[in-house]
């Protein structure tokens, strides 16, 4: 800047002065962006070594057998985080062996049926799915889903499968089921809006080549444009698998909250995230809060692995996403 | 060889396409299900000593929760206080400032802690805020939302700058303006739409947060004074009385998720809106 | 081998005093038989009143300015402008005497194939993207579907070169190789007629002689129908050719007829280069 070097070869003039605070402003501004961006690494850093710390006590007290332990009784001292660890598995994958087969089907019905515009009004209100708080599906899990499952699809399922260990027992609401079927529905919006985008991604001149050979539509979606989307879409079920992890609110709202491991899924179980909710805030002594802490470092890290390979699988099938 | 389209492979393509918009029917209807439900049952349940009165023990009636419609207030400052900044000025490194590697590195970060279940953030805010102070607050609660709202900050902060053409800051720049100047006094103003309406999904996203102010800012049945006592916010209520074994605390339970999924949604839907007629339309 | 032109069967032009004359109909000659097509994409209408004769076992190219309808006349052929949204087609066009508006669409497309501008190969491994179509089609004995793939390559002037890598992917293959790959997999399905929009476009010279001359070899199995915006091309491929401008057909007819003495002065402006 040619006013620059003329303030730089006259410093006395009282311009110079201005110049020199707007450069020391545009040094300042880079170094808070910089901080605010360091900072952030910081508070993660910050993330895992308070829970690591934390957990240090169970960690010695149990080393890692506490994962493998399935006695949970805070009143006697022992603490194994098995039974969590099951009910956080069972009610996820059951949430998406519901959710995967309708989020797949219907991102196929907005990507290459329905009109464009019908498809992004459809996708707009899907998506307004995944803004409802997780307290608001746990209401309706308790007072409509829970008497709805009791009253029809209870008896359905032991009626034809009652003979599996699956569907044996009591029902008493609460339940593994029921948390999956709250699970699921929270979870279908991501796997549906990320599959629709893949889906959209696959280039129209596949789907001609396929067409022109005398394929029925449905031939070309299963059998060419789903296989070409497929990377994107199992990243988008690895998504839904991350969110149903960490649920908290709906989950602890129906799953029972008992720590034991059933086969049945009618029986009630527990998950990290329900247990941590239930009982940090009553936990006393040091070992009880630890354990605890040490669940939320096992979530952190489960959620963390599943997260970065949807990440990995997601960006490389539609180039967005930063 | 005889090819021909067999009625069978017809049957198929007719019974699997229907299939597939029955899919989307259910997931809508399941949508609106929720909706009409929470309107019809917490609309119903409303009155004003909802919006005015304290919680009332169950079988006295006129108990309402405005404790925890301030307390939400109260939290969600706190909050925007602490997660906005940081993350706004993050993602203006982001997009104006930074090399390839660290914006990669700090970009993985920034999802990795979009992606931690609020609970564990609960956790650490419970460690650093309400362990050393020894007891619950509003603040310790801001905290662990503020963190939540880091993320999402900085990736709609970055995702607006960057829709900005670069046209704009090189005509700022040629004036003789520095590129601080640039950034804050046009870049920014250029983008703010789309940065309020990211900020408003954040506070939406947060909003109905419950998990993680379950043990920091944990809950009150009056008022609480401040930001370091213990308070009571919404979805914390919802969940506490819709747990309660009495029936009335549920009806005030559907009413206060009435009030929450309202706001939630109406700020999502505005947000939205604004977004899809601004500068970063083109790009979606 | 012969030459495209001498392969043209001689027939007698009548005398013309209409603006063209189209060859004198002989049905059993006549493999698709296009009757006052009319097409719209929304209120636009591309096509107007199109009427040709498709002869069978024979070469038709379609040329033209860029936009003169010749593109989305043979998606028309076989109904490959559903796909649009908006669109709508009025007329008939009968294979062998069947209106293909009418009958199912996924068998059209069966017997009416395509190849595209841009080659598309599926990604899969070159064996696969041949025997798609067979196995789509409910051809599932392994050692069929075997000796049709290999048949289908060596039609497409592609079996030496990828007999020994069958199971490797179609992307590895060359620009030109993977347009033979397209051709040979729409041969599998042994179309009636192969539409062909300017199948060598995207292709350097070498390779473009390569799929005319393999084109010129399989005319006696199917009817093919060329776009082509390359005169010369057309010129020496082509029994017939049909001008376009403007979506309507100006003038078709026998390819020296056409290319030597046109009876339209639109259809000599373009071949002599006047314009377009």
């Amino acid at each position: 800047m040619a006013s620059s070097t003329y303030t730089a070869r006259n410093p006395q003039l009282p311009i110079a002065g201005f110049y020199r605070r707007l450069k020391a402003f545009d040094e300042l501004a880079y170094l808070v962006t910089l901080g605010s961006a360091v900072l952030i690494l910081a508070v993660v850093g910050l993330i895992v070594f308070e829970l690591w710390v934390s957990s240090q006590p169970t960690i010695k007290t149990f080393g890692w057998g506490f994962l493998t332990s399935s006695r949970w009784d805070p009143n006697s001292g022992h603490f194994g985080a098995l039974p969590f660890i099951y009910g956080t598995c069972v009610t996820s994958f059951l949430a998406l062996l519901i959710a995967v087969p309708f989020g797949v089907m219907a991102s196929i019905f907005l990507a290459e049926l329905a009109p464009p515009r019908l498809s992004n009004i459809l996708t707009f209100l899907i998506e307004l799915l995944a803004a409802v708080p997780s307290v608001i599906y746990g209401l309706i899990g308790i007072f409509v889903l829970l008497p709805l499952i009791r009253s029809y699809l209870v008896p359905v399922l032991t009626g034809a499968f009652g003979f599996l260990p699956l569907f044996q027992g009591d029902f008493y609401g609460v339940s593994f089921l029921s948390a999956g079927l709250v699970l699921s529905v929270m979870v279908v919006p991501f796997i549906i809006s990320v599959s629709r985008e893949v889906l959209l991604a696959v280039p129209v001149d596949q789907r001609e080549a396929a067409l022109a050979l005398g394929t029925t539509k449905w031939e070309t979606t299963w059998q060419i444009v789903i296989p070409n989307a497929s990377v994107g879409i199992i990243g988008s079920i690895f998504l839904a698998l991350a969110r149903a992890l960490g649920e908290t609110m709906a989950v602890t709202m129906v799953i029972g909250n008992t720590p034991k491991i059933s086969a049945s899924l009618l029986a009630p179980g527990y998950s990290i995230a329900a247990v941590i909710a239930n009982e940090f805030a009553e936990a006393s002594g040091e070992l009880y809060i630890s354990s605890l802490i040490f669940l939320g470092l096992v979530l952190f890290g489960l959620t963390i692995v599943i997260n970065a390979l949807a990440r990995i699988l997601i960006i490389t099938t539609t180039r967005r996403g930063a | 060889m005889v090819m021909a389209i067999s009625p069978q492979r017809k049957f198929v393509n007719a019974v699997m396409l229907s299939l597939s918009g029955l899919c989307t029917v259910i997931v809508i209807g399941v949508l609106f299900f929720i909706l009409g439900y929470l309107f019809f049952h917490g609309a119903t349940s409303l009155n004003l000593h909802f919006f005015t009165n304290l919680p009332k023990p169950s079988g006295e009636t006129g108990g309402g929760m405005a404790n925890a419609i301030v307390g939400s207030f109260k939290v969600l400052l706190v909050a925007t206080l602490i997660g906005v900044p940081i993350g706004f000025l993050a993602g203006v490194y982001l997009a104006e400032y930074s090399g390839k590697t660290f914006a990669f590195v700090l970009r993985y970060i920034v999802d990795l802690l979009n992606g931690v279940p609020s609970i564990v953030i609960g956790i650490v805010a419970y460690a650093v805020v309400v362990r050393p102070m020894k007891h619950y607050s509003a603040l310790a609660g801001g905290v662990a939302l503020g963190i939540m709202m880091i993320p999402i900050a900085v990736r709609t902060t970055e995702e607006f700058l960057r829709a900005i053409p670069n046209s704009l800051r090189e005509g700022s720049l040629a004036l003789g303006a520095s590129k601080a100047r640039t950034v804050f006094s046009v870049v920014v103003p250029a983008a703010i739409s789309g940065l309020i309406s990211g900020l408003m999904l954040n506070l939406a996203r947060v909003a109905g947060e419950t998990a993680p102010l379950l043990f920091t800012a944990l809950g009150n049945m009056f008022w609480s004074r401040g930001w370091m006592e213990p308070i009571a916010t919404l979805p914390v209520m919802i969940y506490n009385y819709a747990i309660a074994p009495e029936e009335d605390l549920h009806q005030q339970a559907w009413a206060a998720g009435f009030v929450l999924l309202a706001l939630v949604l109406a700020i999502n839907v505005t947000a939205k809106m604004i977004i899809m007629r601004g500068p970063a339309a083109s790009r979606r | 081998m012969a030459t495209p032109r001498q392969q043209v069967v001689n027939e007698a032009d009548p005398p013309s005093t209409m603006p063209y004359e189209p060859p004198p109909k002989d049905t059993s000659r006549c493999k698709l038989d296009v009757k006052d097509l009319n097409f719209y994409y929304g209120s636009f209408q591309a096509l107007h009143n199109i009427g040709i004769d498709i002869t069978r076992n024979k070469i038709t190219a379609f040329i033209g300015p860029s936009g003169c309808g010749k593109s989305t006349f043979l998606r028309t052929m076989n109904r490959m402008n559903e796909t649009v949204r908006n669109t709508r087609v009025e007329g008939k066009i009968l294979l062998d005497g069947e209106n293909v508006l009418d009958m199912d669409v996924t068998n059209v497309r069966r017997r009416v194939g395509m190849v595209f501008q841009k080659s598309n190969p599926f990604p899969k491994t070159i064996f696969d993207n041949v025997a798609y179509g067979l196995r789509v089609n409910g051809v599932r004995n392994q050692s069929v579907v075997a000796e049709a793939v290999e048949k289908s390559l060596e039609r497409a002037a592609l079996w030496t070169e990828v007999k020994d890598k069958l199971n490797k992917p179609a992307s590895a293959l060359s620009g030109g190789q993977q347009q033979r790959l397209c051709i040979a997999r729409a041969l599998a399905v042994e179309p009636e007629v192969l539409l062909l929009d300017e199948p060598c476009s995207a292709l350097d010279p070498i390779a473009t002689r390569k799929i005319e001359e393999l084109l010129f070899e399989i005319k006696s199995l199917t009817t093919i129908v060329i776009v082509t915006h390359n005169m010369q091309q057309a010129a020496r491929l082509a029994d017939y050719t049909g001008f376009f401008l403007m979506g309507k057909l100006i003038e078709f007819g026998d390819t020296r007829k056409i290319f030597q003495n046109p009876s339209v002065k639109e259809t000599e402006d373009y071949v002599t280069g006047r314009f377009g």
